[in-house]
């Protein structure tokens, strides 16, 4: 292929050439086990310790506190399921919200299949959770409560300093799933009143496969991994030391270039959104005009499928997603889409684009007109588009 | 994850539109589920298609199989129309995922519907047409929403 914008950051990231290079000694030179006893462990041992001093620190908690995990949806199933186990005899009640990551809905319905209870909160029609709805959720035998930090689809960043200051003067745990904004957006664990969080390394131009759970000092989760003593003895397993020391390296990148680099996202995420909002028609925009991840666009356009629309961009060398059916592999359209409000036809025909670092304002002119030329080509052989057209004539 | 001929139809789909006063026509899906198709015949005195036509909402299979199904009938006979069925517009795709199967019943469908509104219109008995599936909702669940 000659051509290829990639724009579909929030699935994945390219991992950065200064992070793969990072990694590269961990697998042919310092292979050693960080638990053995001789010098020539002795490296890998520190590197590991290293980067856990790099990821407390940029969220402004101890390195105890760090606990790796073999990416995102890990630490999301540890942290409910620790916590529901951990907690039970003070009550089985979870909260948490309509607009998930799978890794957190499954793991709640799986709770649910254990005689837990959980509420899943419905969010506003911005994907916002609404603090009166958590309120009166709150239970005696509430033990949890787990909201993302921001939504991968359509990037809407959830009011966590309140979320967070609620469960805290009720005495109840907070997780949050923090993959998507954690090194795009400053997270600090003590400001927002975070006992758990979640977060990936292949977000951040890190590796995949590694990840992390924050679990602050106190909470009394316990091991989901069994065996060896890694990790506190709280997850076992020979570290992935070039995964650790990639996942690191990313973190500490991302925070040093967090802030120029998303000041131009967000100028070209702007850029995108209202170039494409004012010129093709029967169009909007999903997830809040203002808080919303720097990087992510989310659209639907009316009348055209998802599948259809990312194949025929995919053929001009574009990639994005779509919240479409036939894209989830299901019937039905994104959870986040329904739980926002929009009708299922609506949601069929959502596109998200998430922007990169090295996104320039060429690719978006050419994503736009490319854009505009195949949705005007899917909606003239669209039967809804000729339904209403005859209509409103 | 599409065969070569899924993805012909789908980037050159044939016969995409509509015919004014057609002989039948047929829609069926629903928007909900996130596919739609709608077929025009164009039939003569001698119940040949002479013509076809189609529109239709949905992934990349659904609109490959439409044009495929429409490729397969025209210039048919209404009774040799009655022979292309999900699997032979299949066949003729070099195949489809599983999950994808559903589209080319959906053409299948389509024509049926088309061939029957066509029956109906000509007062005529077509052998082995069923009434099709009334499952596409006409007008209902209106948006609200102002874009
Ligand atoms: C919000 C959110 N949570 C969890 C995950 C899962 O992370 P991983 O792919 O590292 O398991 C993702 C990634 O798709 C995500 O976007």
């Amino acid at each position: 292929m000659e051509k290829l914008i990639y724009l579909d950051n929030a699935a994945t990231t390219k991992t950065a050439p200064e992070v793969v290079e990072a990694m590269l000694p961990y697998f042919t030179e310092d292979y050693g086990n960080p638990s053995s006893v001789y010098g020539f462990a002795a490296k890998n041992k520190s590197a590991v310790d290293e980067q856990r001093e790099v990821i407390a620190e940029a969220l402004g908690a101890d390195a105890r506190e760090i606990y790796f995990t073999a990416g995102g949806s890990e630490a999301d199933n540890w942290a409910l399921k620790a916590a529901a186990e951990a907690y039970e005899s003070k009550g089985r009640h979870i909260i948490t919200t309509k607009i998930e990551h799978h890794a957190i809905l499954h793991t709640a319905e799986y709770l649910e299949s254990r005689g837990f209870e959980v509420t899943y909160l419905d969010v506003d029609e911005n994907g916002v959770v609404r603090l009166d709805d958590l309120r009166a959720a709150i239970r005696p035998d509430t033990i949890l409560i787990s909201v993302m930090y921001a939504n991968n689809e359509i990037g809407t960043l959830e009011p966590v300093v309140e979320i967070g200051k609620l469960a805290h003067e009720n005495g109840i745990l907070f997780h949050t799933d923090a993959v998507q904004a954690f090194g795009q957006i400053p997270v600090n664990v003590d400001a927002c009143h975070i006992d758990l969080l979640s977060a990936s390394g292949h977000k951040l131009n890190g590796p995949k496969g590694i990840g992390f759970l924050y679990i602050r000092k106190g909470v009394k989760i316990r091991s989901f991994v069994h065996g060896g003593a890694q990790e506190r003895k709280r997850r076992a397993g020979t570290e992935n030391v070039p995964g650790i020391v990639g996942l690191g390296t990313a973190v500490k990148r991302a925070v040093r270039t967090m802030e120029e680099r998303t000041e131009k996202e967000r100028e070209l995420r702007d850029y995108l959104i209202g170039r494409v909002l004012a010129e093709i028609p029967y169009c909007r925009l999903n997830g809040h005009g203002t808080e919303r991840l720097p990087n992510n666009a989310n659209f639907s356009f009316r009348f055209i499928e998802g599948e259809s629309l990312l194949i025929r961009l995919d053929m001009k060398g574009i990639c994005g997603s779509s919240g479409s059916a036939c894209t989830s592999g299901s019937l039905d359209p994104s959870h986040v889409l329904l739980a926002i409000g929009l009708p299922h036809e609506t949601a069929h025909g959502s596109l998200r684009l998430t922007l990169g670092e090295d996104t320039t304002r060429e690719d978006l002119d050419y994503v736009i007109d490319s854009l505009k030329e195949i949705v005007a080509g899917l909606r003239e052989m669209s039967p809804l588009y000729e339904d209403y057209i005859k209509k409103n004539k | 994850m599409y065969s070569a001929k899924v993805m012909d139809h789908f980037e050159h789909p044939r016969n995409v539109g509509e015919i004014e006063n057609a002989s039948g026509v047929g829609t069926v899906g629903n928007a909900k589920c996130g596919d739609i198709m709608r077929i025009y015949l164009d039939i003569d005195e001698n119940q040949i298609i002479r013509d076809v036509k189609f529109k239709t909402f949905g992934c990349g299979a659904a609109v490959a199989t439409s044009s495929m199904a429409t490729e397969l009938v025209k210039g048919k006979s209404i009774q040799e129309a009655m022979q292309v069925t999900n699997k032979a517009v299949m066949e003729a795709l070099d195949g489809l995922p599983p999950v994808k199967v559903h589209c080319s019943l959906l053409a299948e469908e389509a024509i049926h519907a088309a061939l029957w509104d066509y029956a109906g219109k000509h007062d005529i008995k077509i052998e082995g047409l069923e009434k099709p599936k009334a499952d596409i909702h006409e007008g209902e669940e209106e948006e609200e929403e102002e874009y």
